[in-house]
């Protein structure tokens, strides 16, 4: 395995990481003009989908790349993982990512106003930038015992939930947005909506919010904890899969559409002479054959062609974008999960 | 300048200095330096909100609460483990240790798996109406085994140096067996007690990694301090985080100052 020089931060903590941008060390580029190795930054539950993108598009550079001596030309795409946030902040913070495929759109935005990505980046890709998207859907236990169907379902009776955290994590904030607006779609104000997340944030038996989408899948696959688990599509198959028929999945009548971006993180691929490279990795997951792989680990295509062939996989489901429901996600970060936020509120004012 | 006795000085001294500015001095000037970049009012609307406040009344209680259990056990156990000879006493004396090597996360996930309710222990805890894991009860059991070995290892090398003829004395002048305890063997661990309370507090105090798999993280209810700082570093606000952060380094330098002086003041009473 080959790895640039300046990738030991890669391993460090976030602790580590914290400190040293605290003490004003920025951490150098690597300053070779023809690089051939990439650094991509993504988040928590995209491993195995970019182990499988990342041969692919080694053996398809490959092919199509011959050294002088007629040899397939060799790249190598590193990739890392973690909660999306602390993933952007370690960008942010010096880690020398080509390129970032993070889960919801202000934690690249959050980089972008770092000025490491130049500004319009969303337009430099097919799709805004969006090779697939995913959504929230719920996992209940086999038979669905507690008939949970639909949001309404949620606060009935004694029904345990479990989410990720909306302050600490992306999927948790997902979770939140779209409950609140499951009520706004169906015409309801937002004092219903407030009252909608506080009967479901406040239910009892107390909901378990872990810090992070993994740490909530264990809670309720392992440690069999609760009703229903709010969780990423992806992670939902996964989870279904791997629960031996213990498990199943429910989708409600609607829910919100996660918009993954991934954007080339100019700065660094710059200094890095990673342009090109990195600029061929992204477009290249808009390839009949990466949308397949993207289809086969179930986030779905953006290429209603490839979509289309997995209209099996997917339950058809009323996917809306955050947009339908508040301005932008800055609004949504001050509105709901910041400082005295309506997350905030609910416990407070109870 | 006289002479002093002992060389090297200068040497170790400069060593000692740059060392506690590196690694101690330096991260906590920038902590600060962070903060100051709020005003007092940008200051206390990030570290003062009614959610942060019942966060820091968990953390600060359950770790109070959590090393006076520790100063129970710890005693019982150091005095067993110094006092007895019984079979496997060396694999038990370094089984204490094990808190200070295991990485918390993992604690905290085989804890809360032992006692959810299909646990081992949680299958016969349940109906008995014992809720161990994601109850505030759960954040004061985990912080109470991640301090457990502060307080044998202070206490164990103490109780170890006590004579035994300190103790013959006391019997041959009439003593009774309590008060033994209590006036001969009691002042003498006082100081090594106390500090072993203290170190057990303060690092029940930054604990994160084990607490938020044991606890459910609502807000106002099983909230720690630690999980808002996070919560705000999340949201890139760092000043803000460090403002929750600040509050906790404060509050826990002025518990230890006064712990500090109830240990010189043990010592000097009962010297």
């Amino acid at each position: 395995m080959k790895l640039c020089p300046d990738h030991p931060c890669v391993a460090a903590s976030s602790l580590a990481k914290i400190a040293i941008s605290l003490l004003g060390i920025t951490l150098a580029g690597c300053d070779s003009s023809s690089n051939k190795t990439l650094l991509n930054v993504s988040y928590d539950p995209t491993r195995e989908l970019w182990q499988d993108l990342n041969r692919e598009f080694t053996n398809t550079h490959g092919e199509a790349n011959k050294t002088e001596s007629g040899e397939p030309e060799v790249v190598t795409v590193e990739t890392t993982h973690g909660g999306s946030a602390s993933q952007a902040r370690s960008v942010i913070e010096g880690l020398p990512a080509d390129v970032v495929t993070l889960a919801i759109e202000p934690d690249t935005e959050a980089i972008r106003k770092k000025g490491l990505i130049d500004a319009g980046w969303k337009e430099r890709l097919p799709n805004h930038s969006l090779p697939y998207v995913s959504t929230i859907v719920f996992v209940v236990r086999k038979g669905n015992p507690k008939q949970i169907k639909d949001w309404d379902d949620l606060i009935q009776g004694d029904v345990q939930i479990i989410t990720p955290n909306p302050t600490t994590s992306g999927n948790g904030k997902l979770s939140f947005l779209a409950a609140w607006g499951y009520i706004i779609k169906k015409g309801g104000s937002e004092e219903d909506a407030k009252q909608f997340v506080s009967k479901l944030y406040n239910s009892k038996p107390t909901p378990i919010l872990d810090t992070g989408a993994r740490a909530s899948t264990t809670t309720f696959a392992q440690k069999k904890i609760g009703d229903v688990h709010l969780t990423w599509e992806n992670e939902a198959f996964l989870e279904v899969a791997d629960s031996k028929g213990e498990l199943e999945i429910v989708y409600p009548s609607n829910s919100i559409l996660a918009e993954p971006y991934v954007a080339v993180v100019d700065a660094n691929a710059k200094k890095r002479g990673t342009e090109k490279l990195a600029e061929e990795y992204l477009t290249f997951l808009y390839t009949d054959n990466a949308q397949r792989i993207i289809g086969k680990h179930h986030y779905r295509p953006t290429n209603p062609e490839i979509a289309e062939e997995f209209a099996n996989t997917f339950t058809p489901i009323q996917l809306y974008p955050i947009t339908d429901i508040v301005k932008d996600w800055d609004e949504a970060n001050t509105k709901f999960f910041a400082d005295g936020g309506i997350f905030t509120q609910i416990y407070e004012n109870k | 300048m006289t002479r002093r006795v002992l060389p090297g000085f200068g040497l170790s001294l400069s060593f000692t200095l740059t060392y506690l500015t590196l690694l101690v001095f330096l991260p906590l000037l920038a902590c600060v330096a962070q903060v100051v970049s709020l005003t007092w009012s940008e200051f206390w609307s990030a570290a003062w909100t009614v959610r942060a406040q019942s966060a820091y009344a968990l953390t600060f209680g359950a770790s109070l609460i959590a090393a006076m259990i520790d100063v129970v056990l710890g005693l019982l156990i150091a005095w067993v483990l110094v006092r007895y000879e019984f079979p496997f006493k060396r694999f038990f004396d370094s089984l204490i240790d094990l808190p200070f090597a295991l990485p918390t996360s993992v604690a905290g996930l085989v804890y809360s798996s032992l006692y959810v309710q299909s646990g081992w222990l949680g299958q016969f805890l349940v109906p008995l109406g014992i809720e161990a894991v994601y109850t505030r009860l759960a954040i004061v059991l985990m912080l109470v085994f991640i301090g457990l070995p502060f307080v044998v290892r202070t206490i164990q090398p103490v109780l170890e140096s006590l004579e035994g003829e300190t103790e013959e004395a006391a019997a041959l002048l009439g003593a009774t067996r309590l008060q033994t305890f209590l006036r001969v063997i009691f002042p003498a661990l006082l100081p090594a007690i106390i500090t072993g309370f203290a170190l057990a507090f303060a690092r029940a105090i930054g604990e994160y990694g084990s607490v938020v798999f044991v606890s459910g993280n609502i807000p106002m209810q099983t909230e720690i301090a630690p999980v808002l700082i996070v919560a705000r570093l999340e949201e890139g606000q760092y000043a803000e985080a460090t403002s929750v952060a600040t509050i906790l380094l404060v509050g826990s330098f002025s518990m230890l100052v006064f712990i500090n002086l109830l240990e010189r003041w043990s010592k000097r009473h009962y010297a």
